[in-house]
């Protein structure tokens, strides 16, 4: 479980200091599915980089399963928790051939090779990228080389990821690509984190998180924050297009509340 | 014009890693158009601008612009090209040194540029007080209006803009569009806009060419190319979540905003109240 208390994250700099998180408090349970949005400099990506301790709270805390992020002794702790993947694969692969890539954070954990070996192949296999373990990561696409980044982390058996903007950079079909990953580990029971631009992607949560100005200020399930189309345009999200459209017809026709997907609305017509 | 002619480009070419990036690619863009040019990672699109700005030696075919070689120099004037994630190459120490270098580098004199850096913001919808800030010290939407300004201020004639706002957040991205088809083009510019999100295509462009493996699979409207399923899966794109959504609803047309859909639905759905 997670759980953050009264969390505040504080730029320091010579020019003054920048409040990026504030009044930040959420518990998220094992095998949630939670997606963050918000526009930027919201504090989104401060944020995710709380949860393994990559930053500590200024103040208030974070405890990943109990464990206090702030306390020096459980910093290895945490980082056996939780696994993070970031927007640019380019900036995340280190090694010159795929499978060392994968291999990189074992090696550093000191585990046996013939353990690497295994551990390898099926993080490999479960992004499907076995074919390319000999590929140098150089060659692949932006979809392939963030499933790379995704199997370093799977291998490493974290039971939380935390995603920042994993798709950003991504063609359509790497973002397809991408999210059904992500779809499939959380049915495998991993803890989700999922940062996110594209309002499509955060309707495959369980639970939004809504930030604006370093604060979580919405906590609901998809259905509830996408089908209230006046909050959406204040913040400046566009409302997914089958929520626009079941809006405008609602003047005409009877439609059940809350549509949140065309399927939805394609029942509804009928 | 610009027009582009049998043009061909191998990577690598006489080496074991030889690769085929355009195969024989042949087309126009007219004067003050917006042509999108949309395919997937690897489909050909940023080797085509790169030749079309003249930044890689053409191998086979030919390229005109307004009549001359893109070999000729003389197109860097004409030509500007925004790269992706453009804020990366930002370097000086203001807003207005960043967006004047180009300009200076030209030649041109210190009230000439001065004149440019403000005009290249004011399309851009950077605020004038910004001038003198440090572009480090800016928002991410706002750094790439910076950058996009560096280009405008050198008043090309052909803007070709490879993915503006990718990484931008949905309220950034909107405004930064606004701005891009609004007051940059009404100044008269002609834009090539490299995308694969479609919904940017059918607001925007008036045509779009849709590059796989090398070679074109699709030239004409949005309009024409969002009923083409077959030929937006092979390219590994899809249509609009507005077009999604009439398939789903068994309405076989296609629509480019929210209020062309709900005037189609409604007609859909008024023909069936009659059938019954």
């Amino acid at each position: 479980m997670i759980r953050a208390e009264n969390l505040r994250y504080v730029y320091k700099s010579s020019s003054g200091d920048k409040v990026a998180l504030d009044d930040i408090n959420f518990s998220i349970d094992d095998g949630e599915f939670v997606a963050i949005i918000g526009t930027n400099g919201s504090g989104k990506s401060t944020l995710a980089k709380q949860f393994n301790a990559l930053l500590i709270p200024t103040d208030g805390k974070i405890f990943i399963d109990g464990l206090d992020t702030s306390d020096e002794k459980n910093l290895w702790h945490v980082r056996e928790k939780v696994g993070m993947v970031f927007q640019n694969p380019d900036s995340e692969i280190v090694a010159a051939i795929v499978e060392d890539d994968v291999a990189f954070g074992l090696e550093n954990l000191g585990i046996e090779p013939d353990k690497i070996r295994e551990r390898v192949d099926l993080a490999l296999d479960s992004v499907n990228m076995s074919d390319y373990k000999k590929f140098a990561p150089s060659k692949l696409s932006g979809g392939q080389k963030q499933r790379i980044a995704i199997a370093g982390v799977i291998a490493m058996n974290t039971k939380i990821i935390v995603f920042d903007e994993p798709t950003a950079m991504l063609d359509p079909m790497g973002r397809r690509e991408i999210l059904s990953l992500v779809k499939k580990l959380h049915t495998q029971g991993k803890t989700i984190i999922y940062i996110t631009h594209f309002m499509e992607e955060a309707t495959a949560a369980q639970r939004v998180f809504v930030m604006e100005g370093g604060r979580i200020i919405l906590d609901e399930t998809p259905r509830e924050i996408f089908t209230n189309v006046k909050e959406m345009r204040r913040l400046g999200f566009d409302a997914p297009v089958a929520v626009e459209l079941a809006e405008r017809l609602r003047k005409k026709f009877k439609l059940p509340p809350k549509i949140l997907t065309a399927d939805e609305l394609a029942e509804a017509l009928k | 014009m610009i027009s582009v002619k049998n043009v061909s480009y191998t990577y690598m070419k006489g080496t074991p890693f030889e690769k085929t990036a355009l195969e024989n690619i042949s087309f126009d863009v007219a004067e003050s158009e917006v042509l999108a040019i949309a395919g997937h990672t690897g489909s050909g699109k940023s080797t085509m601008i790169q030749i079309m700005a003249g930044l890689i030696n053409l191998q086979s075919g030919s390229v005109e612009i307004d009549g001359l070689s893109v070999a000729d120099k003389r197109i860097r004037r004409l030509v500007g090209i925004v790269f992706q994630y453009p804020e990366q190459q930002l370097f000086e120490e203001t807003v207005e040194l960043d967006i004047g270098f180009a300009p200076k580098n030209f030649g041109l004199s210190y009230i000439e540029i001065s004149a440019r850096v403000e005009e290249a913001m004011r399309q851009v919808g950077l605020p004038n007080d910004l001038k003198k800030v440090s572009p480090f010290e800016l928002s991410g939407g706002q750094k790439r209006r910076v950058a996009i300004a560096g280009i405008l201020a050198l008043k090309p004639k052909y803007l070709i803009l490879d993915e503006p706002t990718a990484g931008l957040d949905p309220l950034a991205k909107e405004n930064l569009l606004k701005e891009i088809f609004g007051a940059v083009k009404k100044s008269g510019v002609t834009i090539i806009l490299v995308s694969h999100n479609m919904e940017d295509i059918a607001r925007f462009a008036n045509r779009v060419i849709v590059l796989a493996q090398g070679k074109i699979l699709f030239n004409g409207t949005p309009r024409e190319l969002f009923a083409q399923d077959k030929i937006l899966a092979r390219a590994g794109l899809e249509p609009p979540p507005i077009n999604q959504l009439l398939r789903k609803l068994n309405i076989n047309e296609q629509a480019l905003t929210l209020d062309e859909a709900e005037k189609i639905i409604l007609k859909n759905l008024n023909k069936k109240a009659c059938r019954l």
